[in-house]
């Protein structure tokens, strides 16, 4: 069993995670259970609020020349943006609200407010990055294909600039976004489906001309001769949602105590050995109510994870049961601060930058193997309901 | 049909279009419809304004529709409706009883409660004036030519009285019911619904005779039963709605009299044709999950079971809420046993099955 490899997990028979994985589908099935009215009327407050806060940040915006107006326009554009692009986008689309049956609120039909198609995210976030969490060489959401975030990774000299790569990532994390599911480093090997390139490029396009049509020029020519300062506001709001979502997306898996994984892990991997992975790959951050609701509830990042389509106003509730299962099985549950997670992720950004033997490991290193990337039909397909991987997807 | 009203003027047009360009990825009517809960064409709603009950367990909801609804439907036409009950939506469709008409503002649908119908009985039972239901635009095509054919005939049995009685009322408006006869059964006369309303339709024309047949009594009319109550059946263009086991007994009859061009039937119940389709694998959607499915197990159910999330709505084939592109592969359509391969071609997953391997983009 490969989970035998992981030192977290050294002390658990086969039997015992068997049972963690029964009780996780207990939680699960308890809360799908009595999913009903008040989780819908969560939903439906959220989006108001969300809408509000938009058209009240353009229509404040309306008197940008105004330096106060142009502060305060900016910052409720920017909440909104935040909102909408975690508590609604990220978990509508995760399909945490199909259970409505309410077409408006359905991951089959939801467009987010930012530079990615909701369909390549769906399959970059939903599908590679969720199935494949953590996993080297099936993750891309490992350092983004940028950035050096495990010690397994091979270092080359062009990681010396990771900070530098890293600020411009968070300042333009939607554009980093809306080129993920490409898959660069295919397109450079030249493995990548020109058919599929070029669909992809016209979503993207289509997505970038809309959005940045609304932000850069219908909205500014608007206000006339304040032209500029509505644009630099929409633009700043843009950014602010920018770095809000990168650190927050960051402090979910890069944290110390996340565990990275190597393929072998995924050979012959049960429903309830998927569990374990996923929760030990995640980090938590703790904090209020607010903090939580603007960063999508990813602050229970380990719940997301196991649970990434129940509704996110349930993770609160949920971590009390996964924190105590966790403490009954000896196993970590990370969790801190969110400046702390956040600190811990900028100190592994700066540390990888450099060759491994430059710098000492703060958790033991899971031993090095070698790694390569891997494109859709080279990946076990998904994982089936019985909990094992069904071999390649093209058999 | 005509275009909602937004569609028709240009400059409304225009200035949609800019208000769509403002609000992307939205709707202009994401926003509106924060005032006033009717002004969104995006899925189309309704107010509940009245339910007037027919029989002791059957009502007519009437319904004001919101933006987008065009009052041009066909007598005979039945529209999608969902409510939302816990949270959770649940559709079914409904013939209209009411007037293509623009005036009043609303139309109708009458509603039977079902033993087993969770929705319908609540729709009977439970349904608040000024609740907001979702719409679905009106559909279906058992419906009369206009002017109708001078000699008509309709078979009814229980609710399926409700889209005849959507013809009924129409032609009455005309001022020119034509030669026509109503043979309507139901348990008893408590249970039959509109019965005042038809008998004074029939003191008022002559050419219209309404023929009542209670089943608690009579029992049921059977196909050869025709001959007694309207002789002249096969010279009259027939409409028929009501229970399938009816239905399939009087199409038979026509078709023995190779008659089946003049025979008109509304099915509100899926008659499984049988699992002759083979079966197979198949994807839901990219690096989604990939099941075999048999010949007999609808797509939508085979979806569920393997833990995809998928819209449905009347899970019958008549909403098309479920609705999905195929992406390879070859499905059968389980009512008519019609088989589907085009790439991009939208599929009701709710009543079809594999044909083979297949893959459904989501
Ligand atoms: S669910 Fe209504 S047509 Fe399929």
């Amino acid at each position: 069993m490969a989970f035998s490899d992981v030192r977290e997990y050294t002390h658990l028979t086969d039997e015992e995670v068997e049972a963690i994985g029964a009780e996780l589908d207990e939680i699960r099935r308890e809360v799908e259970a009595s999913r009903g009215q008040a989780d819908r009327d969560y939903i439906l407050r959220t989006i108001t609020l969300q809408r509000r806060l938009a058209a009240a940040g353009r229509i404040t915006l309306f008197a940008s020349f105004f330096p106060p107006a142009w502060l305060l326009g900016t910052a409720l554009l920017g909440s909104a943006k935040i909102l909408e692009n975690m508590e609604l986008g990220h978990n509508a689309m995760h399909g945490q609200w199909d259970w409505m049956n309410d077409p408006e609120i359905h991951s089959s039909n939801w467009e987010w407010d930012t530079t990615q198609p909701a369909e390549q995210w769906k399959h970059s976030h939903n599908y590679i990055h969720h199935q494949f969490t953590n996993v080297l060489g099936h993750d891309n959401d490992i350092g983004y294909g940028i950035l050096r975030m495990s010690r397994d990774q091979k270092w080359h000299p062009v990681n010396l600039g990771q900070p530098v790569y890293n600020a411009l990532l968070a300042l333009f994390f939607e554009w980093g976004v809306a080129l993920h599911d490409l898959d660069i480093e295919a397109i450079r090997k030249g493995e990548k489906d020109p058919e599929l390139l070029k669909k992809q490029l016209k979503q993207i396009g289509n997505k970038v001309g809309k959005q940045s049509l609304k932000d850069y020029v219908m909205y500014p020519a608007l206000t006339g001769p304040f032209f500029l300062q509505t644009l630099t506001a929409n633009f700043t709001a843009n950014i602010i949602r920018n770095i809000w979502t990168h650190g927050i997306i960051f402090c979910g898996h890069f944290p110390d105590g996340a565990v990275h994984f190597t393929e072998e892990e995924l050979e012959d991997e049960t429903r309830a050995e998927w569990y374990l992975r996923q929760m030990l790959g995640s980090a938590n951050f703790n904090g209020g109510k607010l903090l939580h609701i603007m960063s999508g509830q990813l602050g229970y990042q380990i719940e997301h994870h196991l649970f990434p389509d129940l509704p996110s106003n349930r993770y609160a509730a949920i971590s009390v049961k996964v924190k105590d299962l966790c403490a009954r099985y000896d196993i970590p549950y990370t969790t801190g601060p969110l400046y702390k997670q956040y600190g811990q992720t900028l100190r592994t950004i700066l540390k990888l930058s450099l060759p491994n033997r430059r710098t000492s490991d703060n958790p033991a290193p899971v031993p090095e193997r070698a790694q390569r990337r891997l494109r859709d039909d080279q990946r076990p397909t998904r994982r089936s309901e019985l909990g094992k991987w069904s071999g390649a997807a093209s058999v | 049909m005509t275009a909602p009203l937004i569609e028709r003027s240009s400059a409304l047009r225009q200035l949609r279009r800019l208000g769509k360009a403002m609000t992307t990825p939205l709707l202009p009517d994401d926003y509106l419809a924060l005032i006033n809960p009717l002004w969104s064409q995006r899925e189309l709603r309704g107010r509940v304004e009245k339910v007037v009950p027919e029989t002791e367990n059957a009502a007519t909801l009437v319904i004001r529709p919101g933006w987008g609804w065009t009052f041009d439907h066909a007598p005979g036409q039945y529209i999608g409706i969902g409510v939302e009950i816990d949270g959770r939506f649940h559709w079914r469709s409904y013939s209209l009883s009411s007037v293509p008409l623009v005036e009043g503002k609303t139309v109708s649908i009458t509603v039977k409660a079902m033993p087993e119908g969770f929705l319908s009985d609540h729709l009977v039972n439970g349904l608040e004036p000024g609740t907001i239901v979702r719409l679905a635009s009106p559909q279906g095509d058992f419906t009369v030519p206009d002017p109708p054919p001078e000699k008509m005939l309709f078979l009814v049995g229980g609710s399926g009285i409700t889209p005849v009685m959507s013809i009924l009322r129409t032609l009455d408006r005309r001022g020119s019911i034509p030669d026509a006869v109503l043979v309507y059964s139901a348990r008893n006369e408590d249970d039959m619904m509109f019965v005042h309303e038809l008998r004074v339709l029939a003191l008022r024309y002559t050419n219209f005779t309404f023929y009542e047949r209670f089943t608690d009594a009579d029992g049921m009319l059977t196909a050869d039963q025709l001959d007694d109550v309207c002789p002249d059946w096969s010279d009259r263009t027939t409409w028929a709605c009501g229970p399938a086991g009816m239905l399939d007994a009087f199409t038979q009859h026509y078709e023995t009299y190779g008659l089946s061009d003049q025979i008109h039937v509304e099915r509100f119940t899926l008659a499984a044709a049988g699992g002759s389709a083979a079966g197979g694998e198949v994807t839901f959607g990219v690096g989604g999950p990939t099941v075999d499915v048999d010949g007999a197990t609808t797509l939508l159910e085979a979806g569920e079971k393997a833990g995809v999330n998928m819209l449905f709505g009347c899970r019958m084939g008549i909403c098309h809420t479920c609705d999905v592109p195929l992406a390879s592969g070859r499905v059968r359509d389980l009512r008519s046993g019609d088989e589907h391969g085009e790439p991009g071609e939208y599929i009701q997953t709710c009543v079809s099955v594999a044909a083979g391997d297949c893959t459904l983009s989501l």
